[in-house]
């Protein structure tokens, strides 16, 4: 999977970022609103929000911005989501975390791999004697760049999270969030941000 | 743990419930949703609920149908006739995939109902077990609400969901399914509470009036306005706000196949019908409009035709209750997010008084040329065999447009939708979206319980009335009134008429047989006739319309008779054609 190549112009990387109740089924619910139109997701994170109850989904994919729009008005309209945002790579600050499992011995005997883990910020999990595990979090050209090293020193295992991301302009996000607990929220939170700025659509 | 003897007389009194099984707790809630009607056929996986059912039936009328799918499209045609939801029973596995083709339909047609199905117990949910399928995961696709009870105490709470979340916004389908341990468990039952708020689902929208204005002004400036409207001003209830607002600019306006009996056929600004097989000057027209209103309506590709060549010229407000249409087919000039009963009185009294004279002379006009070119030979042919649109055309006259028409799908449909005379709502009762064949007949069925004191006719061709045919055993018990029509035209005429104009007459296998209907009918008990002459055709139809109970009239019809006008695909609704 390349994440440089672009098929179609105007194609780029983007984070949706949903919302929901936290039932069974629903994962499914959003996952068909991709595979009916064909569209592969790239990374998927699911888990429990700051909030009781309210899940988070932080789904990334490389599409055009009228599909996005399209996808995520789709998605908000499920029953158990509450809200739906997108943002492009420019606007969020993102990570993902890669685990590495390699033979304690070469890191031991070879000071090159040493090296090769402290400037790569890598961080010991687990030490055996027949095993280490490290940890690096970063952009997938970071992570990528590790795994890409550590292949000619006998590299047992790699692993990879899905992408999560903090949107840079989310000021009183979590405060809109809460904002759902209320039985009637307000009209901020109550009312489709696309009919106030069109060009933002779902965005805050 | 062991209670004392003296504890046990001193524990506090409890709170009052009555103990009950999920399944009693389920037809309380029906009941107190006010559901009188439910289509269903029982099975292994729902018999608890069935039981309990035998002790409501005063209250409850079951109908039982042939067929699960003649069991949805019933409640589909109860919902549309009504305006209530549609109540549907049906056990696992077959009897819930059998639903999969009436769930599609009112998810695009967005059709209230609340489908209960029985699954197998829970602790044998995965295990393969005898008649069980992932009913929630093959329904997902097809509903606007589905969910898994496993425990009774979840069944009052999950039903008013069900009702509310199927009735409310855009309306659409819900299915429960109920584990038959939890229909049989009993439980403290606190009485049922209707539901009308869930956190995450915000059906209706708060209107934004800067959009009234700006919609307002676009109308009050525009030379030559045109709206179009769709079922969406019929789901709203608001027809008389509708006709408020066009009687006060004088738009011409035209519908889309659903939208079509929300104000009367023979209104003066009604100029008929949008699409494929739509109206002349609506079409042609739609690429000539300065502003296009668009009301509860979704820019079908049957409406559309070619999009990149679809009203190019014109700025649009789109008035809708679901925000995912606003801008999905056609970019909007305004949005107006909204119920079209808030919305349009707030649009109407920004709107000036206009007369569009000229405008309106346009469309008639152009309908002058296709009654010429199309309509004449179609509804008035001096010899030769029997039309569609004839029968069409005296039945208006009898029925004077008071009675429900309900239509299946194909060529029948098209002229029975284009010559239909409306003059109430909720009376044309068609698969416009899915294009259900085998539609009609259940959901007449359906219609004439959702309004039994209204005259009910399905209209069907000879190939999708044998796909339902079975449902002539429902009619047969339940005893009700439908008035059948079956234009036969010995084809699978739209098919031909595509291969026709577009695969160079090769009909490919278009060429079906039927069997005797009016015989098949008389099995059933219900009486009819076949007619293929046109001096038998009114009175026929007089005989049908006064008989007492249901009555199948099959007339056979021309048999290569092609429906124009027509756009065809991939074509742009200027190039529509006349023949």
């Amino acid at each position: 999977m390349s994440m440089s190549i672009l098929e179609t112009p105007g194609k780029q990387e983007y984070n949706i970022t949903v919302y929901t109740e936290n039932q069974i089924g629903l994962l499914n619910r959003i996952a068909i609103i991709f595979t009916r139109r064909k569209i592969n997701i790239d990374s998927l994170n699911t888990s429990p929000s700051e909030i009781d109850s309210i899940h988070r989904f932080d789904i990334v994919l490389t599409e055009t911005e009228e599909v996005v729009r399209k996808l995520s008005r789709q998605i908000e309209k499920q029953v158990e989501v509450l809200k739906v945002y997108f943002h492009t790579n420019d606007e969020i600050i993102w990570q993902e975390m890669a685990l590495y499992k390699v033979p304690t011995d070469t890191i031991a005997e070879k000071v090159l791999v040493e090296r090769l883990l402290r400037e790569h910020g890598a961080r010991a999990v687990v030490i055996r004697k027949d095993y280490t595990v490290f940890e690096t979090t970063g952009h997938r050209t970071e992570t990528d760049n590790l795994l890409y090293a550590l292949q000619p020193f006998g590299l047992i295992e790699f692993v990879r999270s899905a992408r999560i991301a903090i949107i840079k302009s989310s000021e009183g996000f979590n405060r809109k969030i809460r904002e759902f607990e209320q039985l009637e929220p307000g009209q901020e939170v109550s009312e489709n941000e696309y009919l106030s700025s069109r060009d933002k659509v779902f965005t805050m | 743990m062991e209670l004392a003897q003296e504890e046990l007389l001193t524990l506090p009194e409890i709170k009052e419930t009555v103990q009950v099984s999920g399944s009693v707790a389920l037809l309380e809630g029906l009941i107190a949703e006010g559901v009188d009607t439910i289509f269903g056929y029982p099975g292994g996986a729902i018999m608890p609920i069935y039981d309990a059912l035998y002790d409501y039936k005063e209250k409850l009328n079951h109908i039982l149908v042939r067929h699960e799918q003649g069991g949805i499209h019933a409640g589909q045609g109860y919902a549309r006739s009504s305006g209530k939801v549609g109540v549907v029973f049906a056990t696992s596995g077959p009897g819930a995939t059998n639903l999969i083709t009436g769930l599609a339909d009112a998810q695009i047609d967005s059709t209230p109902l609340v489908c209960i199905t029985g699954q197998v117990f829970a602790h044998l949910l995965g295990t393969d077990a005898f008649q069980e399928t992932d009913v929630i995961n093959i329904t997902t696709p097809v509903t606007k609400w589905n969910y898994q009870v496993t425990d009774a105490n979840e069944i009052p709470e999950v039903m008013a969901k069900a009702f509310h979340i199927a009735r409310s916004g855009r309306p659409g389908p819900v299915l429960i399914d109920i584990t038959k341990n939890a229909q049989i468990q009993k439980f403290d039952f606190e009485g049922y509470v209707k539901c009308n708020h869930i956190r995450s689902y915000r059906p209706k929208p708060i209107v934004r009036n800067e959009y009234i204005e700006q919609a307002a002004e676009l109308i009050n400036q525009a030379k030559k306005p045109f709206v179009i409207w769709g079922q969406g001003v019929i789901l709203g209830k608001a027809e008389k706000e509708f006709q408020a607002f066009i009687e006060k600019t004088n738009i011409p306006s035209a519908w889309t196949i659903l939208g079509a009996s929300a104000i009367p056929t023979d209104h003066e600004l009604n100029v008929g019908m949008l699409g494929m097989h739509g109206n002349y000057g609506p079409n042609v027209l739609t690429n000539e409009c300065d502003v296009l209103i668009a009301i509860g309506m979704r820019f079908d590709d049957r409406v559309t035709g070619r999009l990149d060549k679809y009203a190019k010229q014109a700025k649009i407000i789109h008035l809708d209750i679901d925000p995912a249409e606003i801008d999905k087919n056609v970019q909007s000039t305004v949005p107006v997010w909204g119920d079209c009963k808030e919305t349009l009185p707030l649009l109407t009294k920004l709107c000036q008084q206009k007369k569009h004279t000229e405008w309106l002379q346009l469309f008639k006009d152009y309908q002058q040329k296709e009654v010429e070119a199309v309509i004449d030979a179609e509804l008035h042919p001096k010899s030769g065999e029997l039309t569609m649109g004839e029968v069409i055309n005296q039945l208006n006259e009898l029925t004077q447009g008071e009675a429900i028409i309900v239509t299946d799908v194909g060529q029948h449909q098209m002229v029975a939708c284009r010559y239909a005379k409306f003059n109430k709502t909720r009376s044309n009762i068609t698969s416009g979206g899915l294009g259900t064949m085998g539609f009609a007949l259940p959901a007449a069925i359906g219609a004439k319980f959702g309004a039994p004191e209204r005259t009910v006719v399905s209209v069907s061709g000879d190939g999708g009335f044998q796909m339902t045919i079975q449902e002539l055993g429902t009619i047969m018990q339940c005893g009700i009134d439908v008035k059948m029509i079956i234009l036969n035209n010995r084809f699978l005429g739209m098919v031909r008429q595509w291969q026709d104009m577009f695969n160079e007459k090769r009909y490919s296998f278009v060429d079906i047989q039927s069997p005797d209907f009016i015989k098949v009918a008389a099995a059933y008990r219900i009486d009819g006739k076949c007619i293929s002459e046109r001096e038998e055709l009114q009175s026929s139809l007089k005989e049908m319309l006064e008989h007492k109970g249901s009555y199948l009239l099959e007339v056979m019809v021309t048999k290569e008779n092609n429906v124009f006008p027509m756009v065809p695909q991939g074509c742009s609704v200027s190039e529509i054609r006349l023949k």
